[in-house]
């Protein structure tokens, strides 16, 4: 009745290429972005900030880069938590050795550099594909780990190895450090996140994104038809690399404080970024959000459900808290193994026949 | 999305439910995980001690300490979220049990005016109060523990280890990492030949670690594990027939967990301890008596006496005398978490205190003051007997080598402060 394209007339080529064709899909658009600038931030507390919003703003980033890689171009990464860690041992550096320059800019050399990094070790996927690439890029997730371990020009020779963000400012107003307010914090990383999904979305719509998703349903097909592996795969590589990267340097700088290679950064955050697009949805900027809401915040949500209100042991809410989560998983798999996304798309498609399906 | 918000929020307001009128003891815990066995007896310990003075003298001052749990699984993120949940509920005190957690807090501490204690872990530099206003780690740091391992092989070795070859087997992290400066340092004072051998997390696989200590035949091992990785650590010593004498762990890889495994293999494995062993003290019949048969045990209630344990037990009886000492300084029972910052930096702990709260000998005597947040660093040795099933003191707590680590500290906290744009306090 409200959602559908019948009665939105288009006038001009922009307007029949816009991102959201649909009115309804605009307006709420729109709306979110209204709640998520203008009203979340008057409303928010450290601890909404710090245990959920936050990771999930950088996590959404993080799943947005990997799911360029893996989702539209289908080059499957085991590499992400190595490459967070570039992200963020390079703003350390970035932090430490510039600190006149704004954070701002630093986050974003940070995504240039781990760029950089994630191309050098995409360069085999042009002979290796499918598991063997994921063997490969597994090999960049522990290698990087050991090298920010083994160098200590990294963690600037500090005795323990950790790394900690020193206090810098945005317009006068602290983004790191600990004497941050929590809505400059969010507004921080929401600014990034906003022009992530943006540049994202609009890159896997237009020729680029094409060429990408062309050399993942058949490479050989792709190449045939005039498509350049090497730059199609390389520039999935450096642009995944450097959202990564700025997701990286924001969780190290703005939501943890301080961190270490192997603890932050381990294959377990490899398998989470990954296991975020598989649930959201591989090849949707929507799933990206939707798996990363999904693993942020069941965890936080269960735990104080059954801690908080129901009063049970810790220990026995953790481990119920495992088995849930991965029940849920496992699940979602099987009732609908394209993700969150897929379910988004079939509700859409019943909105646009409500309230006359055949 | 809004129905998952909204009962989030329930969740974190029925979480976070404020209890003003008691004193608030979160315990950042991890009874799941790879270092559950280290951090489950510990939590029960911290649990079961302020449940003891709830129990049996009605609390501290009269107040009702309350010990809301919170699991971290030893992992940073998770602290950070356990950290946000439980500061509003008037926290006192915080004792995340894990190096990495302490790293991520030690600003965030700071800056809410919440004192954080990391006894015998965290970050060693802590110890300059002047730089490091919120954190103490009395009675003792790793730097200590190192320098009483070395001097300890001094001892043994018979008062020289020129040319003698000292290995540090550690956690691949930052608890692992944090002696190292200090063994280079000692190494170059005493003519030992040092290195260092990384294990990974969590540690379950160490062949290629112990073939590396095969071929090099190390004299001395000093060995900075926790959780699992000790008993692996253990047994694969035991298989190589590797001397136990001469194989020293730090006091978090010195409980009955770590040895029980490897059997009789084990015996004769030393550990560095800040206070005593055995649950041979009066206070522990107190806690049989009003926590344990009350049925009022934290967790399974099994673990009464063992090293982590009587560590739980140590922390919370510090974390108490802190708050009591705080209370009669300023005259009232409900104190804040200000308060209680400036109670532990004059807090001091003499032979009667301990024997008053039924711990006689337990630890060493020490006090604090604003310059010194680390107490005068007493480290005993322990040693498993694996046919009595127990561990023993065989030395005296003996301070550490201060010349060597002082300057160290200085120097790490000097780094530390000048980074972070820290002006020095104490004047």
């Amino acid at each position: 009745m409200f959602y559908r394209e019948a009665g939105d007339f288009k006038t001009s080529y922009k307007d029949d290429n816009q991102t959201f064709p649909i009115k309804f899909d605009r307006y709420r658009y729109y709306a979110v972005l209204f709640v998520a600038f203008a009203l979340v931030p008057f409303i928010v507390n450290d601890y909404w900030v710090n245990a959920m919003l936050l990771p999930f703003l950088i996590y959404s980033i993080a799943a947005i880069g990997l799911n360029i890689l893996t989702g539209y171009c289908g080059q499957v990464s085991l590499g992400t938590g190595g490459f967070m860690a570039v992200g963020a041992y390079a703003c350390y550096k970035f932090m430490t050795a510039f600190p006149e320059i704004s954070i701002i800019v630093h986050v974003i050399l940070s995504g240039g550099v781990t760029a950089a990094v994630c191309i050098l070790f995409g360069l085999p996927s042009l002979r290796i594909k499918g598991f063997y690439l994921a063997v490969a890029t597994l090999a960049a997730q522990f290698f990087l780990v050991w090298l920010f371990n083994r160098v200590p020009w990294f963690y600037n020779y500090s005795a323990s190895g950790q790394i900690n963000a020193p206090e810098r400012t945005v317009l006068d107003i602290a983004v790191t450090g600990p004497n941050t307010d929590a809505w400059a914090k969010y507004m921080f990383c929401l600014v990034f996140l906003t022009f992530c999904a943006l540049i994202a979305r609009n890159l896997t719509r237009g020729t680029i994104g094409r060429t990408w998703m062309a050399i993942r349903d058949m490479d050989i097909a792709a190449e045939i038809i005039g498509v350049n592996p090497l730059k199609a795969k390389i520039s999935a590589f450096g642009v995944s690399g450097f959202f990564v990267g700025i997701a990286g340097a924001l969780l190290f700088a703005v939501y943890l404080g301080a961190a270490e290679a192997g603890d932050s950064f381990g294959i377990t955050k490899s398998f989470l970024v990954l296991f975020m697009i598989i649930i959201g949805g591989l090849g949707s900027i929507f799933g990206s959000f939707a798996g990363a809401a999904f693993l942020v915040l069941l965890p936080v949500l269960l735990k104080n459900v059954l801690v908080g209100m129901l009063g049970w042991p810790t220990d026995l809410a953790a481990h119920l808290e495992f088995i849930i989560v991965g029940g849920l998983i496992i699940l979602f798999l099987i009732l609908e193994p394209h993700g969150l996304a897929q379910l988004w798309r079939v509700a859409k498609e019943k909105l646009r026949l409500w309230p006359f399906p055949h | 999305m809004k129905m998952k918000l909204a009962s989030l929020a329930l969740g974190a307001t029925v979480a976070a439910a404020p209890a003003m009128a008691d004193l608030v003891f979160p315990s950042l815990s991890y009874r799941t995980g790879p270092f559950a066995a280290g951090g489950i007896p510990f939590a029960d310990g911290y649990a079961d001690y302020f449940t003891l003075l709830n129990e049996r003298d009605g609390g501290i001052g009269g107040e009702i300490a309350q010990v809301p749990e919170c699991e971290t699984a030893y992992n940073t993120e998770k602290g950070v979220e356990c950290y946000e949940a439980t500061k509003d509920s008037g926290a006192l005190i915080y004792q995340p049990l894990s190096t990495g957690i302490t790293y991520q807090l030690i600003p965030k501490v700071t800056a809410d005016n919440i004192p954080m204690h990391t006894m015998g872990y965290g970050r060693t530099s802590a110890k300059n109060g002047k730089v490091f206003s919120h954190v103490f780690n009395y009675p003792a740091n790793y730097w200590d523990g190192a320098s009483a391992g070395v001097n300890h092989f001094l001892e043994q070795s018979g008062g020289s280890l020129d040319g003698k070859k000292i290995t540090l087997l550690h956690f691949n992290g930052a608890y692992g990492r944090e002696p190292i400066p200090t063994l280079e340092a000692l190494a170059e004072k005493h003519g030992f030949e040092f290195n260092a051998i990384p294990i990974d997390y969590p540690g379950q696989e160490q062949k290629s670690q112990w073939l590396q200590i095969r071929r090099e035949r190390p004299d001395y091992i000093l060995f900075w594990g926790w959780g699992v990785m000790n008993q692996v650590a253990i047994q694969e010593a035991a298989n190589i027939r590797f001397n136990m004498e001469n194989f020293m762990g730090i006091w978090w890889s010195g409980s009955e967990n770590d040895v029980k495994p490897a059997g009789m293999g084990a015996d004769g494995y030393k550990s560095v301890q800040f206070h005593n062993v055995g649950s041979d003290f009066p206070v522990f019949d107190d806690i049989q008596k009003y926590v344990v048969d009350a049925g009022k045990a934290a967790g399974a209630g099994d673990q009464v006496g063992t090293v982590l344990y009587n560590r739980g037990v140590y922390a919370a009886f510090l974390a108490a005398e802190a708050a009591k000492q705080a209370q009669e300084a300023n005259g009232t029972s409900a104190i804040d978490s200000g308060m209680m910052r400036d109670a532990m930096e004059s807090l001091t702990i003499t032979a009667e205190t301990m024997e008053a709260a039924g711990l006689p000998n337990f630890g060493p005597e020490f006090s604090v003051s604003c310059m010194n947040h680390g107490g005068d660093g007493m480290a005993a040795i322990a040693q498993w007997d694996a046919e009595a099933q127990a561990w023993t003191l065989i030395s005296e707590f003996a301070p550490s080598d201060a010349s060597v680590i002082d300057p160290l500290i200085n120097a790490d906290s000097a780094a530390y402060a000048s980074e972070n744009n820290i002006s020095e306090g104490c004047s």
